[in-house]
Order: C-alpha cells, then structure tokens, then sequence
C-alpha cells in the first residue's frame, strides 16, 4: 500500500469542505471517470472583492485525491481569486506534509480545478490539448505521448536528455527501457523508410574559440539563465558559485536541493555548458569544490 | 478486533504444520540432497516424498513430471521460453487477454523479439469462444497457454477441453494453475495438459516455491543450466526447505479440497448476497456460474476501490482491488476492461478471496462494514445524488481539462 502521510489519511478519512455548494458561483470540472479520478471544485466568491467565500469538493477517487481536494479547499478559502492563481501543486502536497511520487497527480488535478472554476467564475472558457498516453516515468507520472513528443521536437537521442527535457527516468530508473524503447521508435521514423539510421555521433564539442575569462562566465550565466525558469516552476533555482578551469560549481537552491532529481538536473546543465561553450566541461554542486583553493 | 484477511488469492497464510515441517531442514538436515553422505541422503528423500505429494495433489501419473521451481512466473517463463525453443521452426503463441502478468509481460516481450502472439478475447462474463480458438490453431502454433482460473473474478476456462483440442493438432498446451490447484480437482493423467505452473504460497505454502509439472516425453529446454538438479532440467540447488513445506501443504490441500467447495463456497455466497442486498449499483463480476469457490470480485458503482480498500483497510479488513490507482498505473485492471466493464464499474471493482481459515463471523463482519463505507464514498462522489447515480453521469459532470 501506498505510504501516505498521516495528514493525507487525516484528509481522507475526515475530508474537510465535501459536498455540493448550492450558492456556488464558480464551478471546475477536471478528470473524467475513465482516468479514475474527477474533481469538482464549488467556488462562492465575493463580487465586489473577489474573495473566496466558501470552497467545496465532490471526488471520485483514491484516498490522495479526495485528501487533495479537501486539502486546496482548506487552502484556498479567505483567499482573493488573484492569490488562490498562484497556489501551486506543491503547495497542495506540501499542506499535505507531501504526496507518494505517483501520486502526484492527484494535487496537480486540484490546481487545474482551481484554474477551471476560477475561470468559470470570470466566464472564461478553457481548453485543454493534453492528450494522456500510457503511463511510463511513475515516479513523476510521465506519459508516453508527452516523452514522444519532446523527443521529436527536441530530436533528442538518450534516456538522460530525456529526463532534462520531461523528468521521465530521473526516479527510480526502472522505466529507462521504456523511454529507450521511444527513442528507438521515434529515430526510426527520422530515417525514413528504407533508410538506416547513422550510428549515434557525441555531440563534439568545438574547438574552445579561446573566449576570455569574462565571456566565458557570461555564456555560464546565460546557460543558467535559459534553464532558470524550468527550475523556479518547481520551486528551486540556481546560482553559479565558482569556475576552477573546466569544473564549474553551481548551488541548487529550493526544493532543487537534496531533490533526488539533483544529479539529473546537473547533468542536464553540464549538456547545455558543453554546447555553448564548445570545450567540455564538469557541472558539480558547491560542495564538491576543494576546499582552502582562492580566486 | 482481530484482522480479517480476504486476499488469499494474492498470497495466503503458510500453515503452522507446513512450516513445522520445513524447520528441521534448516538445521538438523541441512545437507545438500546431491551429496553422498548421510546429511545429503536424508534430505533427498524428503524431497522425493515431497515430490509425490505434488504429484498425488496434480493426479500426475509420474512424480518425476514434478519440478520445482522458485514461483509460479519461472514456471510460466519455462514452460513458454522451452516451447519455442525446442521447436525453433514455429513461432505463434496462443495466450488469453486476461492471463496473469506474467505471462501476458513475457508474451509482450515475445513479440518484440518477433513472435507472433493471438490473445482470445473474452465476453462481459469473462467466458472463452472456443469456436475463435479452434480457428487460431495453425501448424505453426509452438504452444497454447491459457490460465485455469482467473486470479481476479475466478472464472474457470475450459482448459482440459482446449488441451484436447490443441492435442489433436499435435499442438503443445501449457496452463497457468496458481489459483486452481488445491480448489479445483485436478487429475492430468487423464488430461491432455503438457505444462502447468504452481506456486507454493497461494495454498498454504511458503512463498519462494514453485512447480511446473511437465508430462513424461513433452520436448523441453530447460531455462537455467548448469547442475544435475530435478534431473538437469531445473539447475540450483533445491530450496529443501520450501519443498518439503510444500509437500505438507499439498496433503493438507488434498484432505481440505471438499471443504472449500462445501463450507469456503458457502461463506463466499453469503458474503455476496449480503452485500448486495445491501448496496444498490454493485454486482458480481465474472462467470458466477462457473468460477473457484473462494473468490468474489464485486463492482461498486461510482466509487474508486483504492479508497474503500483504505476504509476496509482501517477497519482491520483486507482485499485487493481492480482499480488503477492500487497499481500506480492509469488504467483500471485489463481483466475488467476485456470483459467490457464500463469504466463506471471497474475502478471501483473489490476482490474478496477466502481461505479454509475464513470463518462465519469474519464474514458477518465484513456483510456490517461494506454498505456504511460505500455510502460514505457515494456521498463524495460528482457522479451519486443523495439516492443514486446522477442522471446522465457522463454529461452532467463535463470537465474543461480531460
């Protein structure tokens, strides 16, 4: 069985806010019986000061959706609508004292409940293109169209990029043969038919331009820059800390720290370094670096 | 309150004589049955009366079609890899849609490396069309492999009529038995059965030992080489042990196979109509007229079954479910989906499975604690109004995301 919190299984068995809200005004509908899971969110919210008045929840679905739900209701209520935009699926798991891996879908359908019911309080229609292949990353309940996708959109050719680009793989490691599997796939249809595909090539790193010591950390930072935003969405960040010839340590902050994705992440970083900088590099943590050695 | 385990298809209780039974070939006999001297002889006897309790349990006509195996997936991945081994110049595999993991996770695999696999689909009882399977049977057919009942509904295949069939056309038939053997008679002298697999912990035995029965003169390769063991064709030394539990738990199956028939059926039949006169929207999956004595698979409407399992759960009561969110995968369970139950019903599917321990207030219990836990989950549910289902529930709840 699952390893729930005590705080999940407090929200399951005694659900906070269930059951329909006659005076609801805003109303979101996500899920769907066939996937197993379906969550209405029942909004009333003032209009003269947007405030959430009163949130409730009806679910169908496993004991961390209902205790999900429950959860977003305890957190959105006394809230303005602006506010309860920008709670996030890691706050749900979070209020939750966190969720097992797989399931942390269940929070990241009870923001898209906020966003609909939200949205259908304002009279905004919304749509949603994701399409949901079969489950393959179960730690981080990626699917097999998604990994598709990205891997034809980003010609990408290895299970690590993969995982820098979707996550899917960067857990426990079982579903590697999966993604190779996808990659495989995907790289027949590049060739063609008739055609064989090339042997895979390493990227070669060009030749170092001889960039000077101040462009060299500019395009470091630059790299940082562009991977920034993908780390901040889940709560973490980057910072450089130090260049010792072709080591380069960074600090992960946030929940970027001690995340069991952390060697993945840098790996990703260290991929981008190479191709920018065109000389190869090494991306460690901070706390790699030899210690007594000053600029 | 003591617990009440309703999950015996996934794993039983190993019984205290069959572990009384094993524990002396930890320490006093813990020769290896290969060796010459005295500590190995008394074990290669234990073994060999192990090995004819087995085969009295199977009704095999010899005990050396008994080999032992470590559970019942290296049984099925024997049985299947050796078939298509010994006779390289076919290459079709004849399985079911509803088959264990097991099988249908190495069929997948088969294909992949370029065999053929036929699944035969089922009815919205989970029933078999003989007629389909007749006209699958090519000559390029290396092996047929059909469950003899389903681990989920307990539905029972008609699988000595298929072996016959497939006997005719000079065809290999191996059967996947787990769940069957010790509730069902068996005889295979009589049958026409080449393989079957078996495994120890779903009858009272220790987990860690399996059977594959193979009929005297069916061609085989073995999957692991390397010693004489269970006659070259299983190498490793034996799981003493295990076995010799093992051959305890088959006698002790032989003198209690009336019993799950008679009393275990019995409690199963009440169990299902006291619930169900209880609970609208939920009924029996499966073939009801014809499936193992212990098992019922019950479908409740408009709830997901991870979350009554939890509710169970904390009541001291245990069962397994058919829904997606136990198995951490998206789709609800792929028996329930081949038998066309409506997604409606088969995320919320219960299994309740017996055992010879099961008593009469243990079901009474779980008649009391079923219908509250429903009703509580209905009242959650965007898909139940108060006194039942909403109308129209796939329109009345119309998500913006899917």
């Amino acid at each position: 069985m699952w390893e729930y919190s005590e705080k999940v299984r407090e929200y399951f068995f005694n659900p906070r806010n269930s059951g329909p809200l006659e005076e609801a005004n805003g109303v979101g509908d996500v899920g769907s019986i066939q996937c197993g899971d379906a969550l209405r969110l029942m909004l009333k919210v003032d209009p003269g000061t947007e405030v959430i008045e009163e949130a409730r929840f009806q679910t169908f679905g496993c004991g961390s959706a209902i205790a999900s739900s429950s959860a977003l209701t305890e957190i959105i209520k006394g809230m303005t609508l602006d506010e309860a935009l920008k709670v996030s699926n890691q706050d749900i798991a979070d209020y939750l004292d966190g969720l097992p891996p797989e399931k942390m879908h269940c929070s990241v359908m009870g923001r898209e409940a906020l966003h609909a019911a939200i949205a259908n309080y304002r009279g905004e229609t919304q749509t949603d293109a994701h399409e949901e292949g079969a489950l393959v990353c179960k730690c981080f309940a990626v699917d097999a169209l998604l990994i598709e996708d990205v891997v034809r959109a980003n010609s990408l050719n290895t299970v690590e990029e993969v995982t820098f680009y979707t996550k899917a793989g960067g857990g426990c490691a079982s579903c590697h043969e999966g993604i190779e599997e996808i990659l495989a796939k995907v790289k027949g249809e590049r060739s063609g038919p008739g055609e064989v595909s090339p042997p895979m090539k390493p990227i070669a790193p060009k030749a170092a331009p001889g960039l000077t010591l101040v462009e060299r950390i500019r395009r470091i930072e630059a790299v940082l820059e562009s991977v920034r935003p993908m780390l901040v969405r889940d709560h973490g960040d980057v910072e450089l800390v130090e260049v010792q010839g072709r080591n380069i340590y960074v600090h992960l902050k946030g929940a970027c720290s001690g995340c069991m994705m952390e060697a993945a992440t840098l790996g990703g970083i260290q991929q981008k370094m190479i191709e920018n900088l065109g000389e190869l590099v090494q991306v460690l943590p901070a706390s790699y670096m030899p210690t007594g050695i000053s600029c | 309150m003591n617990p009440i385990y309703l999950d015996n298809n996934a794993t039983t209780r190993a019984d205290p004589e069959a572990v009384a039974a094993m524990l002396p070939f930890f320490t006093e006999h813990f020769g290896n049955p290969s060796s010459i001297h005295a500590f190995g002889s008394q074990v290669g006897k234990a073994l060999k009366e192990a090995r004819q309790k087995m085969q009295a349990l199977l009704g095999a006509e010899h005990d050396t079609e008994i080999i032992f195996t470590s559970c019942g997936t290296e049984s099925d991945t024997t049985a299947i890899l050796s078939a298509l081994r010994a006779q390289p110049e076919k290459n079709i595999v004849i399985t079911t849609v509803v088959e264990h993991p097991a099988i249908l996770s190495l069929c997948d695999w088969l294909e992949k490396e370029g065999y053929v696999v036929h699944r035969l689909r089922v009815d919205k009882k989970g029933r078999l069309d003989l007629d389909e399977y007749r006209s699958l049977l090519a000559n390029n057919v290396a092996i047929v492999s059909v469950m003899w009942a389903n681990n989920e509904t307990g539905t029972i295949f008609p699988v000595e009529t298929m072996a016959e069939i497939a006997a005719a056309r000079g065809i290999m038939f191996h059967t996947d038995a787990v769940q069957a053997v010790g509730k069902v008679p068996i005889n295979l002298k009589a049958a026409k059965i080449d393989m079957l697999s078996f495994s120890g912990h779903k009858l009272h035995a220790p987990k860690g030992i399996g059977v594959l029965y193979l009929r005297r003169g069916c061609r085989f390769r073995p999957l692991l080489r390397g010693g004489h063991q269970e006659r070259g064709r299983r190498a490793g030394t034996e799981n003493a042990p295990s076995i010799v539990a093992l051959g305890k738990a088959a006698e002790l199956a032989i003198e209690h196979m009336a019993r799950e028939n008679t009393e275990v059926r019995q409690l199963r039949n009440r169990l299902e109509q006291g619930i169900l006169s209880q609970v609208t929207h939920a009924f029996v999956t499966g073939d009801t007229a014809n499936r193992l004595p212990n098992t019922s698979n019950i479908a409740f409407e408009y709830v997901e079954g991870e979350s009554i399992l939890l509710l169970l759960n904390k009541q001291g009561i245990a069962a397994s479910s058919g829904s997606a969110c136990t198995s951490g995968s998206l789709e609800p369970s792929h028996v329930m989906r081949a038998m066309g139950i409506p997604y409606t019903a088969a995320h919320g599917t219960i299994r309740f499975s017996l055992s010879r321990y099961t008593t009469e207030e243990e079901i009474d219990r779980v008649i009391a604690a079923v219908p509250p836990i429903i009703a509580q989950l209905r009242e959650l549910s965007p898909y139940w109004n108060k006194n039942g289902p909403v109308e129209n529930p796939e329109r009345a709840f119309a998500p913006a995301y899917a």
